[in-house]
């Protein structure tokens, strides 16, 4: 159990290696990247958005809440703002990502295998990790911090829409509060998180498929695999880049 | 042909979009560059000793309800006092021009705004004008030392912290 576990892991980084080899090549065919970015990012657009705002909106509701208590509904703008940009813009992308892009990547990467297409590319001496699995990963790296700093964006807009329109806390201290409480190294830790989180759940989505049993149970337990081993890896490389931020 | 172009279209907005949310998040959200509300109303001057951490956007109240915003917050070096603009919302245009300004704390955590007193004059603030009494903000540190100071030397009656 603790081999086969310590195997993948090493077979996972393995992988990650052939990969980040064939990414200069695949770069150099930017037309298949694009459409991965699509496939990934733009698609997931719709579904970022509306999460962004209720995650907003909720914030903004708790936040009021509990500083009301003490009097200091002023701060909700700072309260959303570092809630969003460090912890939940990042994960609640990076576990929607998983599940609506990630599911994606390794359920067409498996059926592709399933269906011999990736061994009929090895016999023409096409490379699949070239020209198949590195514009996917690609596509995931580059679309997940555009996707997180959507989020953020809509998100704040929508604390503001509870904090600010509905719950009557004034425009001024909430966005003047804000701007002087947060810190440009408060951005940059959200762009980092989402950086190590994009490579994460790319990696995982496009590993699982690439090794996925080439039957039609094989890419179904791929693709359920994708999502639980994604969401996990993204709440415990959270806590572990949490805890490097605020160890420095 | 033209799915290719929708694709690339699509591509190129969603990229396009992603980079203005960064942009929005790393220039807009730390430091004060966005102004927050309209600029209507009459500017009003006041001078304090100390503003605490008061700062541009940052509300003006009378009797609890916000009449207005503070516009800027300067420092003039020639009387080394805190120069004040307020912006003053036009339907608050009676406020007698001998009212009083003082630097408030909203609740434990919360940020500095500008409180104003009515004053008993016939005429009022108009655009341009000041407010001659002001009230510096309570620092809390200067405060407990001189509770402290006057708590040493107990029984001499000591200046009553303002």
């Amino acid at each position: 159990m603790i081999t086969a576990t310590l195997q993948r892991i090493g077979a996972v980084g393995v992988f990650l290696g052939r990969v980040l080899a064939q990414c200069g090549p695949a770069l150099l065919r930017p037309r298949a990247v694009v459409h991965q970015i699509y496939n990934a990012g733009a698609r997931s657009l719709i579904i970022i958005m509306l999460c962004g705002l209720f995650v907003g909106m909720v914030l903004g509701l708790q936040g009021f809440d509990l500083l009301q208590r003490f009097g200091s509904e002023d701060a909700l703008g700072v309260a959303a703002a570092l809630g969003l940009l460090k912890e939940l813009g990042p994960v609640v992308t990076a576990l929607l990502f998983a599940g609506r892009a990630g599911t994606a990547l390794t359920s067409e990467i498996g059926l592709m295998r399933a269906t011999d297409q990736l061994t009929a590319m090895e016999m023409m001496a096409v490379d699949p990790l070239r020209h198949v699995v590195a514009p996917r990963f690609l596509g995931g790296v580059i679309a997940m911090p555009l996707l997180v700093a959507v989020f953020n964006v809509i998100g704040l807009f929508g604390a503001q829409l509870i904090g600010v329109q509905v719950m009557g806390v004034d425009t001024g201290a909430f966005w003047s509060q804000m701007q002087s409480a947060v810190e440009l190294d408060d951005v940059n830790e959200g762009i980092v998180k989402s950086l190590c989180f994009g490579i994460a759940c790319s990696l995982i989505a496009v590993y699982e498929g690439y090794t996925a049993k080439p039957t039609a149970e094989g890419v179904g337990l791929a693709t359920t695999r994708t999502v639980v081993i994604s969401s996990v890896l993204t709440l415990l490389l959270d806590y572990m880049l949490t805890a490097a931020f605020l160890g420095r | 042909m033209k799915s290719q172009r929708s694709l690339e279209l699509g591509t190129g907005l969603f990229v396009l979009l992603g980079f203005a949310a960064l942009f929005f998040l790393t220039t807009q959200l730390p430091g004060s560059g966005m102004s927050v509300g309209g600029a209507t109303g009459y500017k009003v001057t006041a001078r304090f000793d100390n503003i605490g951490d008061l700062k541009g956007g940052s509300p003006v109240s009378m009797a609890g309800v916000r009449i207005g915003r503070v516009e800027s917050v300067a420092f003039d070096s020639g009387d080394y006092r805190a120069v004040v603009t307020l912006r003053i919302d036009p339907q608050y245009d009676r406020i007698p021009d001998d009212s009083d300004a003082s630097i408030q704390t909203q609740g434990l955590l919360g940020g500095k705004y500008v409180g104003i007193g009515p004053g008993g004059s016939d005429t009022y603030l108009k655009d341009g004008s000041q407010i001659e009494f002001t009230q510096s903000a309570i620092v809390l540190e200067s405060l407990v030392n001189k509770f402290f100071a006057n708590f040493a030397s107990k029984g001499s009656e000591g200046e009553k912290p303002q």
